[in-house]
């Protein structure tokens, strides 16, 4: 199942700079968005697939044995939330740019002033 | 003595909140800061002739080797004298003569900070402590040559001075570093411990050459003395001060002090002794044909950086003792000329040699004040310029290997300084007198007093200079040289080989200055000759490199950034895979303890539903379509998190991207279409590259199955979850106990990407 | 955009919403939840909310209610700082206060507790920042 995972990886990390390399922003941002899914579920494989026994602690007893890796997980949650924070922030810049040009054309950018 | 330095710095700020009666006489305040210093420094003469040198240590960075070490010794004193005594001569001088200038807060500020600087230089004991108080002096250096901004040549020269000094500190700081690491150590005291491994080491020349490189920028040795007339553009002050008697003898302090570490080697004598002839031929040659005042007196002032220089470069005790009494020889009357030469363009109104004439009617004790100055300069007796010139010569008949030729070189410059210095008094103060605007006079006592005290500590130190000798320069010479001798200096040697080059020096000198003032085409003629070598000059050389920097840098400009948003991308992302391709290859372990397999068949199913979204998106022309696989991918890996026990992740995701999907459709009413912007070829090569890129990412992840992010993290963490955190859910428990500084960190960039968009959105509009 | 069943729904499931956000927050310690994911929430329960109706109408209504929640939420994050420095503990170090009550049983609070509370609130109000921002009319 890994080995599938990390094709999905794969596929998401293609589409995602492939969208990036387009010059319509909206797309650019749709590829940061696919960009940072794919890294989320790179670490989050890195740690090891274990399915049906999420990282609960029943009081004192401990079976570390056969537990998920919390350390991921909580790495994994920081990232989706400042991911969101980005792509927002990407989008309001995006947002500002076509108000100020009328163009969704990120060679439009070019030039620093006027 | 670190308080000294800690008084400088808060005298050269107090001025500004001294009260009105006090701030007039602001000079006059700094100038006695200066006399204390001086005196606390000459009351220590007596400690350092018989006592252990004195040293201070303090800690500053010890994990990085770097302290505050102080060392007062013969050298260290030396220079704090000339550096102490000549500042509060010249701080009563500049009272005078800034008078009529606006800023003069700024001034004294930098003047007083660069003596701070100076001082600290001549101080310091480690070698990197030392960089730095010589780069403040360059840096100080830099603003008071541009005292008045408001002339561009004044700017240009100190663009010059700053760009070349700056440069040989640079080079200086790599060969102590190169150096240092030899004897694992920044301390002078250990490099001295250590000077027979740094000799021996490969790391010699090199490192020797760097240090060099500072030495002689700093001290405007050939072939970057041009910097030097360059900077007469500063106020008179500063010229005396910095480029005469201070700033530009720290490349010589340097040597003297390095030279029990580093002295001695062949390549230090021809070295230093080849750069020191050279320079000392070139200052006195190009002195006589100089026709600005100032221009005289920096090309004779090269000239004598040039002697002190070679002298440290024949390295015996000899030359080191001559090298010390013509340091305090050369401070005299140089920086007294540089007094006088100020004083007559305050009066008179103008530098220009053919302009002036017959000063001595309206100036009579600044002639006198100059002519014995001008005598000491030319070496005549009885004054301390003929002391300084016999054991120069002295030092040069022992000198090893080449002496012949250093000697008669060393005659030929002596010649012309003759011939400058009767020219110099001939031309300015005798003769018809001209015409000025206004007659010229000598009023203000604070101009002739610094001066004065100068000239008469040349003239009775050269009647009687026994003092000088055993109290100064015999410390001083214990410190550079190893071996001890006795400093008896007097003023008649006896008939000697000494006294005869003496005396052809003085007819040779006289022959030539009467062949410069009677046959005039002479001097015209070589005038010209002259100019033609100053086409060439370095100057230009300088402001060739220059223009030729920036033109490459913007040349370079241009190609990196061009301003195309996705070819920027497009290289990150290129070379980002090529390196990962290449580690892939290199590494060749193509073996994974993986296994092929589909079960269980609903997540194969997900990811055969991810796959889908991701291409649709990539390829739709609709922004609906787009955005919604964006979204149909998202809600796909919150289930596979879901199946692999990540619970919290998984309802994260699925919160997220909701949001992230209601604020894409809030925004998409507002936006245009999507247009076809690139050719069917930009996309296969786009598609390509993602493709590779896609491609060593999957590697990637493969080989990163199973590598353990350091499990006794993850250990503590579930061990002690509930233990110490009362918690049952320890993904929970890591964000807002373990790791809570993590956490609040993420709040953190949320709010300020929450107030960016806040502020971004909320602006009404210029129109464009 | 306006549907009498949207609105009619929006109305009363928005309280439902937020109830099942300051759950998922209280429990978050022992089970799923915790602030980020209550914050989320509430934040989406309000945002639907103001899709019924109208964002903008809402937003007029709430005034600068998002600067309010993001302020107060990062200051009861620094308020959880004190028990510790208090008791002269490593900064952020967790303290906990046991209370037994007779009918709930033995109840924990401690000052992780308090700064989940803090992230929640924080992160309700940067969600309605963002929503009200991205909608304003021009």
């Amino acid at each position: 199942m890994e080995i599938v995972l990390a094709i999905v990886v794969g596929i998401l990390y293609t589409a995602g700079v492939y969208l990036m390399l387009r010059r319509s922003i909206l797309k650019f941002i749709i590829g940061l968005i696919f960009m940072s899914n794919a890294t989320n579920l790179l670490v989050f494989l890195s740690a090891g697939l274990v399915s049906g026994s999420p990282v609960f602690v029943d009081g004192e007893k401990i079976n570390a044995e056969v537990m998920a890796d919390p350390l991921p997980q909580a790495l994994v949650l920081t990232a989706i939330v400042i991911g969101l924070g980005i792509v927002v922030f990407t989008l309001a810049l995006k947002y500002k740019f076509f108000e100020l040009t009328g163009t969704d054309d990120l060679d439009q950018l070019k030039k620093t002033d006027n | 003595m670190q308080y000294i330095l800690l008084l400088f710095l808060i005298s050269s700020l107090a001025i500004f909140i001294l009260p009105g009666w006090l701030k007039k006489q602001k000079a006059l305040v700094l100038s006695a800061v200066q006399v204390v210093a001086f005196v606390y420094f000459a009351a220590r003469i007596p400690e350092i002739t018989t006592a252990e040198a004195k040293y201070i240590f303090l800690e500053w960075i010890p994990a990085l080797g770097l302290n505050f070490e102080f060392l007062l010794d013969g050298l260290t004193m030396v220079f704090a004298l000339l550096v102490t005594g000549i500042g509060a001569l010249i701080f009563l001088y500049a009272k005078a003569y800034m008078k009529s200038y606006e800023g003069t807060d700024k001034f004294y500020l930098y003047l007083m900070l660069f003596s701070a600087a100076m001082l600290g230089l001549v101080l310091s004991a480690n070698l990197i402590q030392l960089f730095i108080f010589w780069e403040l002096t360059s840096f100080l250096s830099y603003f008071l040559i541009s005292f008045f901004h408001e002339k561009e040549s004044a700017r240009k020269a100190a663009f010059q001075s700053l760009y070349i000094t700056g440069f040989g500190g640079l080079a200086m700081l790599a060969g102590i570093i190169l150096l240092g690491s030899v004897v694992d150590s920044y301390s002078l005291q250990d490099w001295i411990n250590g000077a027979e491994s740094i000799r021996q080491s490969n790391f010699y020349l090199p490192g020797l050459l760097l240090i060099l490189l500072g030495v002689f920028t700093k001290s405007a040795q050939f072939p970057f003395h041009f910097w030097l007339p360059g900077a007469m553009q500063a106020p008179a002050p500063v010229s005396s001060y910095l480029h005469s008697a201070t700033m530009v003898k720290a490349g010589v302090f340097l040597l003297a002090r390095l030279s029990p570490v580093l002295g001695g080697t062949n390549e230090w004598i021809y070295i230093i002794s080849l750069i020191g002839v050279i320079t000392m031929l070139t200052g006195s040659y190009f002195a006589i044909t100089q026709t600005d005042l100032k221009g005289i007196l920096a090309y004779t002032t090269i000239n004598a950086l040039g002697v002190l220089v070679l002298l440290l470069g024949i390295n015996t005790s000899e030359s080191i003792k001559a090298a010390m009494l013509f340091l305090f020889i050369h401070a005299f009357y140089k920086a007294t000329l540089f007094m006088v030469a100020g004083l007559i363009e305050k009066k008179t109104g103008t530098r220009e040699l053919s302009k002036l004439g017959g000063l001595v009617k309206y100036m009579p004790f600044t002639f006198v004040i100059a002519l014995l100055a001008l005598l000491s300069m030319a070496g005549l007796p009885p004054l301390l310029g003929f002391l300084g010139k016999e054991l120069i010569y002295e030092a040069k008949v022992q000198s090893p290997g080449i002496a012949s030729l250093v000697l008669i070189l060393g005659v030929t410059s002596n010649v012309f300084m003759v011939a400058v210095s009767l020219f110099f008094a001939r031309k300015v103060f005798l003769g018809k007198p001209n015409t000025f605007g206004k007659t010229p006079n000598e009023k203000g006592a604070a101009f002739l007093i610094g001066p004065g005290i100068l000239v008469l500590l040349s003239l009775v130190l050269g009647l009687f200079p026994g003092n000088l000798g055993t109290a100064v320069i015999k410390p001083a010479l214990g410190v550079v040289s190893s071996e001890m001798i006795d400093v008896k200096l007097k003023l008649w040697h006896g008939f000697n080989q000494v006294l005869f080059l003496s005396l052809l020096t003085v007819f040779l000198g006289v022959v030539l200055y009467w062949a410069m003032l009677k046959k005039k085409k002479l001097l015209e003629t070589w005038r010209k000759v002259n100019s033609v070598i100053f086409s060439i000059e370095l100057d230009e050389v300088f402001a060739w490199v220059m223009n030729k920097f920036v033109q490459v840098a913007q040349f370079k400009t241009k190609i990196v950034q061009h301003g195309y948003h996705r070819y920027y991308i497009l290289t990150i992302f290129v070379f980002t895979s090529l390196l990962l391709w290449f580690q892939v290859f290199v590494i060749r372990s193509w073996e994974f303890d993986l296994s092929f397999s589909l079960n269980p068949f609903y997540i194969s199913g997900l990811a055969v539903v991810i796959l889908g979204a991701a291409i649709t998106s990539a390829v739709s022309r609709s922004r609906i379509v787009t955005i919604i696989s964006m979204g149909v991918a998202g809600y796909g890996i919150s289930l596979i998190f879901m199946y692999y026990s990540a619970i919290d992740l998984a309802i994260t995701q699925i919160l997220v991207e909701t949001l992230t999907l209601v604020m894409f459709m809030a925004i998409l009413q507002k936006l245009p279409r999507f247009a076809v912007l690139s050719s069917k070829r930009t996309r296969l090569r786009d598609f390509f590259i993602a493709l590779s890129f896609g491609s060593v990412m999957t590697i990637l992840a493969i080989k990163a199955v199973n590598v353990n992010l350091n499990p006794t993290i993850s250990d503590f963490f579930v061990e002690n979850s509930y233990n110490k955190a009362f918690g049952e859910n320890v993904v929970n428990v890591i964000l807002v106990d373990f790791r809570a500084l993590d956490t609040l960190g993420e709040v953190t960039v949320l709010t300020i990407a929450a107030t960016g968009v806040f502020l971004l959105l909320k602006t009404k509009n210029k129109k464009l | 955009m306006n549907s009498v069943i949207l609105q009619l729904a929006a109305k009363y499931l928005k309280w439902l919403f937020i109830v099942f956000a300051v759950l998922a927050l209280i429990r978050g310690h022992n089970s799923p939840g915790g602030g980020f994911i209550g914050g989320l929430m509430a934040g989406l329960a309000i945002v639907y909310n103001g899709f019924a109706y109208d964002t903008f109408r809402i937003k007029e209504r709430l005034q600068n209610f998002p600067e309010w929640l993001i302020a107060g939420g990062l200051f009861v994050i620094v308020l959880s700082f004190f028990p510790s420095l208090l008791l002269g503990e490593t900064i952020m170090s967790g303290v906990w206060l046991k209370i037994s009550l007779p009918l709930v049983g033995e109840l924990k609070l401690g000052s992780p507790l308090l700064f989940d509370i803090g992230v929640f609130f924080t992160v309700i109000g940067v969600t309605l920042m963002f929503i009200f921002s991205l909608t304003q009319k021009r």
